[in-house]
């Protein structure tokens, strides 16, 4: 909402100064986003007289002026203006100024071989209207050499404030003026409003028509003005509204802008004689249509609410006029239309329109309805003032509505919410002259609020009214006790999971990225989603379209876009939200780590040490075993099985479960189809763990550990080689081997895979070495021969297998 | 005795003179040896009288030790020297360069980092730390939240919706963290003292606008919090956030629908050498909204507003981090730069902590 000084004081006595009300109106709610000071850019140009124009010597269409600036000699000006003339007084630029029209800086220059040492300006140069047409003409008495803009009254600030969409009655500059005066910013002059009789009966009758529909207009007023004589406005009004950056259209409409930037009160004006028969008040028919206003034309539905003569549709109610009935300087009778609309509906209207205008703005958030006849009169004044003409008497159909309401407020809730020391006196002015009507004198009062202040509906809204007028700087910061309950810990298993997961995997060697919560739907589909249910209805842009069933599309697509600037080896992790569904346990928190290249955990690319090579599925099961070891999952009992979503290459990807039935993730290389559907290159290695699906651990009693049973005897190592068939996994002859004796076999590890010379084609030998931790007494030879012939004959038995030669 | 001192000058010499290790043994058995110079000399001890034995005894059994020591010492310095050509010949070049390890190279999203350092504060302060589902109902992200239907300031959430289901309902992406704290009134009676950290998302996309980004909430509830609680809690969480000894801060009236009175919070700062600073300069920044949670909402959840009262505040989480961190661009949070990320990043061990400092 752009007002000026000027007109702010229209309704304000103050003496403050620009910043002190500036400073206040924030303060008070009304946050002012910026001030323009156009005296400031307004500065450099000052009055001047030309004392004399002559032909330019060698351009027919160049004059050479002679300019008193007020100030020294006369100052030699070259002038293209047709209306430069010898006498007239104009507006002065001398060298050094800034044109902001023309986004320059002047300087001293020749034009044609002759000096110019300066510059008579136009109104497009200064950027007060779009006229380039001639020079700007000052009248006569126009004081040579003072600043044009105090002379012409432009020396107006243009305070731009912030209005909050609950506080309609500030969409004027006269609410914004109560609310400053009852902060002590000055004194609110608030000039009664007389009706204006009417001199004959309105010949054009109104007729709300909503059936058995909720209706759309509560009261509508009109009013016929005739023998009218349109035409611009005054320049005082032009100013104002060119002020606030509206362009002065003619008398009538200008008015009605006035008013609504004034009261925030939209009214509208037919031409009378463009409107066939009465007017009804309805909703519009399917397929009606209206060119409004704006030069566009409108399809209608019935959920529009609109006016309409025997014609057709004349208006969109509380929107937008339109342009047949609009009014033009020809207009000789004039109907002038105040009425109250549907906030929601006009909302609704000008959302489905697309329109937005000062009028929908307004009524959307809430006009004051006691205003409806005084914003009428009020026009009516300005009217016959500016156009002359004949008023009739106003009609009316529908009623105000009451909107009287009475609240009983404690007089120490001010205390009780904000924490603020207020007097029933102090409390009881700021309530008046904010328009509320205080009556009682106990603790609790009853205050009724203006009816232009729809938004205060209960006690809290009251609090918060003597708050910002008072001050919030007076509420005393007070301490909040912690209090004596026990300290615990204040996160949840799964924020616990989530943050312990992000440590690992950084201590891992991976960077944490957050990546769009929504990808493309193809690659949602890819990666089991796509569900119509997680689809976006307004997405922002076509790849951010569906809610992501999985982390790895936007690592993946993320590590490429490093791998294009030239980053090719990255290891990249997120911990964050994926969807199975809309409902809100079917969205989990997924771990995913995405290696690209050679970023393996060692570190990347090329080292005299040795270089690192691509990264495989082991890296990938690394990182989802360190992030289940994190999140305190039962690392000894996880079983990973071979194999995993389709998107991972079914030979060199694996599940880690809890039994068939609970699969915490997988890990694997992407599948060579993935990597071409997603546009990026391999090698790509990736992990996923699913936090929900960690079982939560046992709580325990006491923090105390297992006693930690040490055996005073020494371990025993003895190595083993199997040759199996090709498919046989590692962990079933580990299983095997550890299911031997499990209260001497500590410990057993693969230490050797080999494939190729000396071994038969189809087989493989896998090398493990078995640690035996004897817990009575030293073993003996013999007693280890025994359990090492146990584990040869358990492993062959299991696999097939045979003791490497 | 001039013998004895001259018998130990002669070993204690030779000793010294011996190359290496075989010498060194000829000298020592030539002195201690069963027959050795020493030990001939201990041997007459036995035949000595007792006054003798007295005056002799401590010198011969003096040599004794000293050549004992000498031998040893000389031994020790003959092996040492061993190494040395060995040694010579195993020598690495130690400015070469080692792989940096795992932990250095890992880092930790600003975002995350943030979301700690918030939690360390307020959980000092005894809240606790609740979360909510991304895709919401209408009634939990805005009716419950007073906000009225058709009402302009639904508009301005610019909510991305999902399609309507069959029976009407249409849900969407949270526009804030705030329908957490419906369900949260629901779920728990007061008190309650918690904050909200989670993803929110607008349809809305410029440099300073991303159509995701992460807000963070705080909420008390109980029978007697009042505004000058809030003015303490968010000037406590703002020293200690920004890590400064005193912030400025100034509460503006504004509105919200789900708080009465409802007000904006900015900061004093200066912004003039390109980076913020806090606590000083003539700016005002504004970070974040607050207010008493209005009555409708506390009636919406089933708490009777007679009864309990509190306040919610919140605030941009990547807005923060970028103040505090001096990030210029919030777009690029969510672009997975790695050369942003490892420069805007954090270690994985530098775990905020009031104790040891939030950051550094």
């Amino acid at each position: 909402m752009k007002l000026t000084l000027s007109w702010l004081k229209t309704h304000l006595a103050t003496d403050a100064s620009l910043e002190e009300i500036v400073e206040r109106l924030t303060m008070i709610g009304l946050e002012v986003e910026s001030v323009e000071d156009r005296a400031k850019a307004l500065a450099p140009f000052t009055v001047a007289r030309v004392i004399s124009a002559e032909k330019h010597p060698n351009a027919d269409r160049l004059k050479v002026c002679m300019v008193d600036t007020g100030s020294g000699a006369p100052v030699q000006v070259v002038c293209g203006a047709p209306n430069a003339r010898t006498g007239m007084k104009g507006v002065f630029a001398a060298p050094g100024a800034y044109i902001p029209g023309k986004k320059m800086t002047l300087g001293v220059g020749k034009i044609r071989n002759v000096e110019s040492r300066g510059m008579l300006v136009s109104e497009a140069e200064l950027l007060l209207s779009d006229n380039h047409e001639g020079i700007i003409e000052l009248p006569d008495d126009a004081p040579v050499g003072k600043p044009f803009a105090a002379f012409m009254g432009l020396d107006d600030a243009v305070l731009d404030v912030a209005v909050t969409t609950n506080r309609a009655d500030c969409l004027g500059v006269h609410g914004i003026a109560r609310d400053l005066a009852a902060a002590s910013g000055g004194e609110f002059k608030d000039q009664a409003i007389k009706p204006i009789p009417g001199k004959f009966p309105c010949p054009v009758k109104v007729k709300l028509e909503f059936g058995s529909t909720p209706p759309l207009c509560p009261a509508f007023a009109l009013r016929l003005i005739r023998g009218v004589k349109n035409g611009p406005s005054p320049d005082w009004a032009q100013k104002k509204l060119r002020a606030v950056g509206l362009r002065p259209i003619n008398a009538l409409v200008d008015i009605t802008n006035l008013i609504t930037l004034d009261r925030a009160r939209p009214l509208h004006v037919f031409d009378a004689a463009k409107v066939k028969g009465d007017l009804v008040v309805r909703r519009a028919r399917k397929g009606e249509k209206l060119l409004a206003l704006d030069g566009r034309t409108y399809e209608l539905d019935p959920d529009i609410c609109v006016i309409a003569d025997d014609r057709a549709v004349e208006s969109l109610s509380g929107v937008m006029g339109g342009e047949a009935s609009g009014v033009s300087d020809a207009t000789a009778d004039v109907l002038l239309e105040s009425a109250l609309w549907v906030p929601a509906n006009i909302a609704q209207t000008g959302r489905k329109l697309g329109i937005v205008s000062d009028a929908r703005f307004r009524f959307e958030r809430g006009v004051d309805p006691q205003f409806t006849l005084p914003g009428l009169e009020l026009a009516t004044k300005l009217i016959l003032e500016m156009c002359g003409g004949e008023p009739s008497e106003v009609v009316i159909a529908g009623s105000i509505p009451d909107s009287g309401r009475v609240i009983d407020f404690p007089l120490g809730q001010v205390r009780k919410l904000a924490g603020l020391e207020a007097s029933p006196t102090e409390t009881k002015r700021v309530l008046g002259a904010l328009g509320f009507s205080v009556a009682g004198a106990g603790d609790t009062v009853k205050v009724s609020p203006p009816s232009w202040r729809a938004d205060v509906e209960g006690k809290a809204d009251l609090v918060e009214e003597i708050v910002r007028i008072l001050g919030v700087d007076r509420v005393p910061s007070t301490p909040f006790e912690r209090g004596d309950t026990a300290r615990q810990p204040v996160l949840t298993t799964i924020q616990k999971r989530t943050r312990a997961a992000k440590r690992a995997l950084a201590a891992n060697g991976l960077i944490e990225a957050v990546t769009w919560s929504f990808i493309a739907k193809p690659q949602a589909e890819l990666f089991g989603g796509g569900n119509a249910a997680l689809a976006l209805a307004n997405p922002i842009a076509a790849e951010l379209s569906d809610m992501r069933p999985s982390l790895v599309p936007g690592l993946a697509l993320a590590a490429q876009k490093n791998a294009d600037r030239g980053f090719a080896d990255t290891a990249l992790f997120e911990v964050g939200q994926i969807f199975t569904g809309d409902r809100p346990e079917d969205q989990l928190t997924a771990a995913t780590t995405l290696r690209r290249g050679t970023a393996k955990a060692m570190a990347p690319g090329r080292h005299w040490t040795g270089s690192s090579g691509p990264v495989d599925a082991f890296d990938a099961k690394a990182d989802a075993l360190a992030v289940l070891a994190a999140a305190g999952a039962p690392v000894d009992k996880l079983q990973i099985v071979q194999g995993g979503p389709a998107f991972l290459h079914p030979g060199r990807s694996g599940t880690i479960q809890l039994g068939p039935k609970l699969a915490l993730g997988w890990f694997g290389e992407l599948h060579p189809a993935t990597l071409e559907s997603l546009d990026v290159e391999g090698p790509i290695a990736a992990s996923e763990v699913i936090l929900e699906r960690v079982p939560a651990q046992k709580v325990r009693a006491t923090r105390t550990k297992p006693k930690l049973e040490l055996s005073p005897f020494q371990p025993v190592a003895r190595d083993f080689a199997f040759v199996v068939d090709r498919n046989v996994t590692a962990d079933t002859i580990v299983r095997a081997a550890e299911g031997v004796d499990r209260s001497l076999i500590a410990a057993v590890q693969v230490f050797d895979v080999y494939e190729g010379k000396g071994i038969e084609a189809g087989k493989k030998s896998i090398a493990i070495a078995v640690t035996l931790q004897p817990r009575e007494k030293t073993l003996t030879d013999a007693e280890i021969e025994a359990v090492a012939a146990k584990i040869v004959a358990e492993v062959a038995k299991r696999t097939g297998a045979t003791l490497r030669a | 005795m001039s013998d004895l001192r001259k018998l130990e000058a002669e070993i204690l010499a030779a000793v010294v003179a011996a190359k290496d290790e075989a010498a060194l043994e000829v000298v020592r058995v030539g002195a201690l040896g069963k027959k050795g110079s020493v030990s001939e000399l201990l041997k007459t001890l036995g035949t000595m009288t007792p006054d003798e034995r007295k005056a002799k005894g401590p010198l011969i059994n003096g040599l004794k030790d000293k050549v004992t020591d000498a031998v040893a010492a000389r031994r020790a310095e003959l092996k040492r020297a061993a190494f040395g050509p060995q040694l010579a010949a195993d020598t690495v070049d130690v400015t070469l360069p080692v792989r940096p390890t795992p932990a250095e190279r890992g880092r930790i999203h600003p975002v995350s980092q943030v979301i700690d350092e918030i939690t360390a504060i307020f959980a000092d302060m005894g809240f606790t730390v609740a979360e909510g589902p991304d895709i919401e109902t209408d009634f939990n992200n805005f009716t419950a939240l007073n906000f009225p239907p058709d009402h302009p300031a639904r508009e301005m959430h610019d909510t991305f919706f999902f399609s309507p289901k069959p029976n009407g309902e249409r849900l969407l992406l949270r526009t804030h963290t705030s329908p957490v704290q419906i369900r949260a009134m629901q779920a728990q009676k007061p008190p309650i003292r918690m904050i909200i950290p989670g993803r929110t998302y607008r349809c809305d996309s410029d440099q300073t606008h991303t159509p995701m980004f992460h807000q963070v909430e705080g909420l008390v509830i109980d029978k007697s919090s009042h505004l000058g609680h809030l003015k303490w809690i968010l000037a406590e969480f703002c020293k200690a956030f920004f890590e400064v000894d005193d912030v400025k801060m100034r509460f503006r009236p504004s509105f919200f629908p789900f708080t009465e009175p409802s007000l904006e919070v900015d900061i004093q700062c200066d912004r003039s050498g390109g980076e913020v600073r806090f606590g000083e300069g003539t700016s005002w920044l504004e970070i974040l909204g607050c207010g008493m949670v209005h009555p409708n909402v506390l009636k919406n959840c089933g708490l009777n507003p007679d009864e309990y009262q509190g306040f919610a505040w919140g605030m941009g989480i990547d807005r923060i981090a970028m103040l505090k961190y001096g990030m210029p661009d919030l777009r690029a949070f969510f672009e997975a730069d790695v050369r942003w990320l490892e420069h805007y990043g954090f270690r994985p061990l530098d775990f905020p902590t009031l104790a040891g400092g939030l950051s550094e």
